[in-house]
């Protein structure tokens, strides 16, 4: 088989096992999860069978692995006709490395996670013993809210999980060999149905006395929206792009030189005349900003960012692959990978208005998602802004044009993120288990628990090592702890970068660096540090190896995945692996290889002491003297209201209820009584009312006029039959006389006729 | 030779008499009677005409014979529905048996 054929193969498995799990083995549990992560092996060892033959390829920037069939034919040429096809240049190569590991990983561990657990669920009617189908029959309970309650097994659904899961990485792996925007669109929605069902997969669950709290269905409708927003405004850009160019193939618009050049004319050449804002706006910036905004409602950029933190109430594998390592990070690999579009009109100095967008986004959005983290209770939303946050240093990578940093931080972000969020499922399924435990050794427990919030943790370490190793190793990364972590030279990539091109952007990232060191430390202080807190975390275990293997596989990737794109120039290090490699690759995906920027020692110094900073303020505050049981954050006397504001994330949820939910429920209220219940209701009711009259303007000839008539008729008759029935008396005498009557009188007749006339 | 019109006199005259008794007699059996009286009235008709119009052929006595086996077998039938009738109503009177009318 050549590796063009190979391409093809890579997002079938588990497409199809999407479709085997639903038609035939979902009754099956442990079939379902066999069919699900074999197919994600045959995908990983396909990837990196096609991953070897695209490093061993001749300058794969110039001779990409592609091919391509005709999808949609249109107008009358193959050229304007809508093709479908597989690339592999070196960014789809990247993006076969750690699609394809993350998933594996991930889906191994959701076949351990999803394997236990309870929640809450609410008990509709009277009759719920008999459509209650589990096994167990749990006691319910009466929450404050006077809501009736009931203990629902978590692994009911667990093959639907499997099928769902495999569907979306399918998905993930059409986008990352996709070779045309078409496409990429088509793996992009997929996921984002995906991202819906996977985050409501516990459509069912509500949290006991805390009726406002966003349950799972909530949280999978607002992200569906909210990402929706996006998906629009993207499509448009694709359209824009496609009147423009008559095609939407990587290769025919991005890296044709005439192609860019035609897209540098200014987009409204009579309205930049009057209104400034539009005059220096080229088609390729303008089509930029719409696929940008795309990319902000997929990669939750501020200001749509508001949906990741909830979509958290998915279970934590979902986290882990869809908002973490993959889906949101395809809205950064949209960016890197139309950055020859992006960068129209960009020579070096001064950027276009599109990029001066894309970098203070992104920048903002690292720097803002980044105080909200340092505030948050709950582990996972912790990890959810710091998600944000990264994804916001990627895209201000993009924005100030370091395209090979942007692609590279991608790539240890999923990895070493995706780590992360399995350490705290991880961490979560042991408080769980240690819940349930200390509950049957009779220690009572309030029914709203929270497994996730990390005061309810501590002294984790000696109670899940791996996890905690692990979880470790992910933290420090994430920070950019120096030297030993792949989050490291990553950052520092783009750290350099900006200290180089956009000081602004620098200094931004810089604090927001910070942060990431101080909540990293933080979050590991109080999960795993000091004592326990409370019966659960003394209780808590986790010897699953189908969540311990990922997560030790993935940190030892989280170490060594840096040491590809370390800069030349570095003493030591830089000669030993290779020169970095990650950027000579990388580089020839563009039609000009960006040249790498000087090593400098100043922005290297200042990341290391940022990050090093954060994680020391963190642990003098959270590990050196961990927190005592009922102790409030200490960060809340430092930081007054401003914590306030953090934990409650800016007032954004509450906000957009007001600016945008509120409105729009209005305005959809006012539409259905005005347009549906007045006009079109309305109408309806007319022509019905109008009909019913005229039918009995109609009844009323029918019975008036058409039944009387016939009705009198046959009244008539009976009557004159009436009279005429006495002749027949019954009396056979009285016949015959009149027999005998008319016989003389035919005689007589006769008689006249023949003789007497 | 006696002339045909005082035959077809007497005939005239039996057949009256068995119309009257038809329609004037309450008793069935007479009222069959009175059947009987003006058959016997046409079968002398019959034979007159035979005699004296056209003795060469036998069409009138062979007309007689026919009618004479019919009426016999007309009394028999006529007979059996009067006795089935008195069995169930207990009466040969004909105005009696009126059930059949509006």
């Amino acid at each position: 088989m050549t590796l063009e054929t190979l391409v093809w193969l890579i997002p079938l498995p588990p497409l199809l096992a999407f479709f085997v799990i639903l038609l035939f083995t979902r009754g099956n549990k442990r079939i379902s999860d066999l069919v699900s992560v074999a197919s994600i092996l045959l995908t990983w060892v396909i990837s990196i069978i096609v991953l070897i033959g695209a490093l061993g390829t001749f300058h794969l920037g110039e001779n990409p692995i592609i091919t391509q069939i005709v999808w949609l034919p249109l107008g009358e040429s193959v050229e304007t006709s809508l093709t479908m096809g597989a690339l592999v240049d070196p960014l789809g190569a990247v993006m076969l490395f750690f699609v394809p590991l993350t998933a594996t990983m991930i889906f191994i561990y959701s076949t351990g996670y999803m394997a236990s657990g309870h929640y809450w669920t609410e008990v509709k009617g009277e009759a719920h013993g008999e459509d209650h189908e589990s096994d167990e029959h749990h006691e319910v309970v009466v929450d404050d809210a006077g809501r009736k309650l009931t203990q629902f097994d978590a692994t009911k659904w667990k093959a639907r999980f499997m099928a769902f899961i495999s569907l979306f990485a399918g998905a993930m792996l059409i986008l990352s060999i996709a070779d045309s925007l078409l496409l990429l669109f088509v793996g992009w929605e997929i996921m984002g149905l995906c991202s819906y069902l996977l985050i409501g997969f516990w459509h069912n669950r509500v949290y006991p006395n805390q009726p406002n709290r966003t349950t799972p269905l909530k949280a999978g409708i607002k992200a569906f929206m909210t990402t929706r927003v996006g998906d629009v405004f993207m499509l448009l850009g694709i359209a824009w792009l496609y009147s423009v160019t008559g095609t939407l193939n990587f290769r025919e618009t991005l890296y044709s030189g005439e192609m860019l050049l035609a897209l540098e004319a200014p987009a409204f050449p009579t309205l930049g005349q009057s209104v400034p804002l539009l005059a220096g706006l080229s088609i390729a910036g303008s089509i930029s900003i719409l696929l940008f905004i795309g990319t902000v409602g997929k990669s939750a950029q501020f200001p749509l960012h508001t949906w990741l933190p909830d979509a958290m109430e998915g279970p934590t594998p979902v986290s882990a692959m869809i908002h973490a390592a993959t889906m949101v990070s395809a809205g950064v690999y949209l960016l890197i990978r139309m950055f020859p579009l992006i960068t129209v009109g960009w020579h070096g100095h001064g950027y276009p208005p599109a990029m001066k967008v894309i970098a203070g986004v992104g920048a903002f959005t690292a720097l803002f998602a980044a105080t909200i983290s340092i505030a948050q209770r709950d582990v996972k939303k912790v990890l959810a802004y710091s998600t944000i946050s990264q994804l916001g240093y990627m895209v201000a990578a993009v924005g100030i044009g370091a395209y090979i940093a942007a692609a590279f931080h991608l790539m240890t972000h999923a990895i070493f993120k995706a780590l992360l969020f399995m350490g705290s499922g991880s961490v979560i399924h042991a408080v769980e288990h240690g819940e349930q435990h200390a509950h049957h050794e009779g220690h009572h427990f309030p029914i709203d628990f929270d497994a996730q919030d990390m005061f309810n943790m501590g002294g984790l370490w000696s109670r899940i090592p791996v996890t905690a190793w692990t979880f470790l190793v992910g933290g420090m990364a994430l920070s950019g702890f120096p030297l030993i972590t792949a989050g490291f030279w990553s950052k520092d990539e783009i750290l350099a970068d900006a200290w180089l091109h956009a000081p602004v952007v620098f200094f931004v990232l810089a604090a927001a660096a910070f942060l990431t060191g101080f909540y990293t430390m933080r979050q590991i202080g109080l999960t795993f540090a000091g004592k326990p807190r409370t019966h659960a975390a003394e209780e808590a275990t986790q010897r699953d190896w189908r969540m311990n293997l990922p997560l030790i596989v993935l940190a030892v990737f989280g170490v060594v995945a840096g040491y590809v794109g370390v800069h030349e120039d570095f003493p030591l290090l830089g000669r030993l692996f290779g020169g970095n490699p990650f950027h000579h690759f990388v580089s020839q995906t563009l039609l000009e290889s960006p040249e790498v920027a000087l090593f400098d020692w100043t922005p290297v110094l200042l990341s290391v002491i940022v990050a090093v900073g954060g994680l020391l303020v963190g642990w003098l505050v959270y590990v050196r003297r961990p927190l005592e049981v009922g102790e409030a954050d200490p960060l809340k006397k430092v930081l007054g209201p401003l914590y306030t504001l953090f934990e409650n994330k800016y007032y954004f949820d509450e906000l957009y209820e007001v600016a945008f939910i509120r409105p729009s429920q209005w305005l959809a209220r006012q539409i259905y009584e005005v347009i549906d219940r007045g006009m079109i209701d309305g109408l309806l009711h007319f022509i019905a009312r109008s009909t019913e009259w005229w039918a009995f303007r109609n009844k009323d000839f029918d019975t008036g006029v058409v039944n009387r008539g016939v009705d009198s008729m046959a009244e008539g008759i009976g009557e004159a039959s009436d009279s005429f029935k006495y002749v027949q008396s019954g009396r056979i005498q009285q016949y015959l006389a009149v027999v005998a009557a008319g016989v003389l009188m035919l005689a007589a007749v006769f008689i006249w006729a023949l003789f007497l006339h | 030779m006696i002339p045909l019109h005082l035959y077809l006199l007497v005939s005239a005259g039996l057949f009256c008499m068995g119309i009257y008794g038809v329609l004037a007699r309450r008793n069935a059996v007479a009222i069959l009677m009175g059947i009987e009286l003006m058959l016997n009235a046409v079968n002398i008709n019959l034979v007159a005409f035979w005699r004296y119009i056209s003795p060469e052929s036998l069409n009138g006595q062979v007309f007689a014979i026919f009618v004479f086996a019919v009426a016999a077998a007309e009394a028999a039938v006529g007979l059996a529905l009067i006795i089935s009738i008195y069995r169930n109503r207990e009466t040969v009177i004909a105005e009696d048996v009126n059930i059949l009318k509006w």
